[in-house]
């Protein structure tokens, strides 16, 4: 089943970073409860964006969302001081968001996850920047499985972003995060794909419906996962009925009952 | 006499055989390169650029009206004097140290060149120190900092800082950009300017060279 990350506790949303400043805990657990109905399957939390603050910052947001939470968090910072608090903190496995194989973000990050028990996002970045063609992708996605394998982190517990770029600036650009996805697929056949989808409509009008139609291609390729608003109905329809097309649902029952409760319309 | 607004019209319309025929005749006719560059092809882009602003065009049609332009400023280069070749003031653009994201640092650099400016794209991942040797290797005019993360903003502010403490400061007008920067984070770090998109940046620097 596709697993959905939500994505609106981060404090680079201006209405985040104001609750977050004012210890505004309603506000918070208003979003977190909505995103929940909405049927997340993961909550992400990012406290990055008030400089200087991201440590009192998710400890404040984490202490507020874990009394009504029901689904696992996603800890999103690139700082492991930050995460090892917060790792400490939740009570459900979480994911972590996440490693890449940049220098200094995979020597910091390796100690940090030797041994732990939790889900990890990893971004097919390097110290070359975005990858430039599919097999770029593959090759950083088969090394970050090598590096997180070696400290215990099963490949099915790994997420694998393979970095969606806009389709505006290189019109291969779709076909080039397909192919890597299928391609990585095919070497390992557990691990996740996840990762964010709005890159791929950036420069472009209208971009929900690209969005929308990206993510179907992208779950046809393999992707089981996506860090996404879940408060987008659209979006969240459109998945619930790829994923029934792609027989990931038994007897149609979540897209029924997505329709049932008025959360899938024609 | 060649009509340059119609070549303007045609850059923006992205219609490649025209464009050639407009230029080729106007050469034809004598008109200078020098014209048929600043008052055909720049100015041309210019409209590219406020479209771009105003979200009558998009990315793909800006990147294409470029590449035709450029193919036309190929045909004229044999023409154009040393300095016109040459291009307009230094502008240095780069992604700060810690930022690997370039997509929208090119458009940017891609709009300024357009504009007749001399761009210098020296890459991502830019120490202050790099920023300020290319100032002074380049003799720049503006420098262009370019930032998509939170988490690497602060280094703008560092970079900034580091030109100011290199004495170079009054020689150079700063840009800052990038997803997450904002005209109040601007004015805090010092900088002379802030453009939200590609077509906003192109005009900002022709404004501070003036």
């Amino acid at each position: 089943m596709f697993e959905v990350i939500g994505e609106r506790i981060n404090t680079s949303r201006k209405k985040v970073q104001a609750a977050v400043a004012d210890r505004d805990a309603d506000y918070i657990l208003d979003d977190v409860k909505q995103q929940l109905e909405a049927g997340a399957n993961f909550i992400d939390v990012n406290a990055g964006a008030r400089i200087g603050h991201e440590t009192e910052d998710m400890r404040w947001l984490i202490d507020t969302i874990q009394p009504i939470v029901t689904v696992p968090l996603c800890l999103d910072s690139p700082d492991p001081a930050v995460l090892e608090m917060a790792f400490q903190m939740v009570k459900k496995t979480p994911m972590i968001n996440s490693i890449s194989l940049e220098k200094d973000r995979l020597e910091a990050m390796l100690p940090f996850l030797d041994g732990k028990d939790c889900k990890v996002i990893a971004l097919c970045m390097d110290d070359n920047g975005m990858p430039s063609n599919a097999n770029d992708i593959i090759g950083r996605a088969v090394l970050l499985v090598k590096e997180l394998n070696k400290i215990g982190i099963k490949t099915e517990s790994i997420y694998i972003d393979p970095l969606v770029q806009p389709i505006s600036t290189d019109s291969n650009k779709g076909v080039m995060v397909l192919d890597a996805v299928r391609g990585i697929k095919n070497k390992f056949p557990e691990v996740h794909i996840t990762g964010g989808l709005s890159n791929i409509s950036y420069g472009l009008p209208q971009r929900k419906i690209i969005n929308r139609t990206f993510v179907t291609l992208m779950m046809d390729a393999g992707m089981d996962s996506a860090i996404i608003d879940p408060l987008d109905k659209a979006i969240m329809a459109t998945i619930k009925t790829a994923d029934m097309l792609l027989g990931h649902d038994n007897f149609c029952g979540g897209y029924l009952k997505g329709v049932r409760s008025g959360a899938i319309k024609s | 006499m060649a009509d340059l607004s119609a070549m303007t019209e045609a850059l923006v319309d992205c219609d490649e055989d025209k464009l050639f025929e407009l230029v080729n005749a106007a050469l034809a006719e004598n008109i200078p390169a020098t014209d048929v560059l600043n008052q055909g092809l720049i100015a041309g882009m210019d409209i590219v650029g406020e479209k771009m602003e105003s979200g009558d065009m998009f990315i793909p049609e800006v990147l294409m009206a470029a590449q035709v332009m450029g193919k036309c400023v190929e045909l004229l280069k044999p023409l154009l004097g040393e300095d016109e070749a040459d291009g307009g003031a230094n502008v240095i653009i780069g992604t700060v140290k810690g930022d690997l994201h370039d997509i929208g640092k090119n458009l940017v650099a891609m709009m300024l060149e357009s504009a007749g400016m001399n761009v210098h794209n020296i890459g991502v991942d830019i120490e202050p120190e790099e920023f300020i040797a290319q100032i002074k290797e380049k003799n720049a005019k503006i420098i262009c900092l370019s930032a998509l993360l939170t988490t690497t903003m602060p280094m703008m502010k560092k970079t900034v800082a580091a030109i100011v403490e290199s004495g170079l400061r009054n020689q150079v007008k700063i840009m800052v950009g990038g997803a997450p920067v904002t005209q109040a984070f601007a004015d805090e770090i010092g900088a002379d300017g802030f453009a939200p998109d590609a077509g906003s940046a192109s005009k900002l620097a022709k404004a501070l060279l003036n």
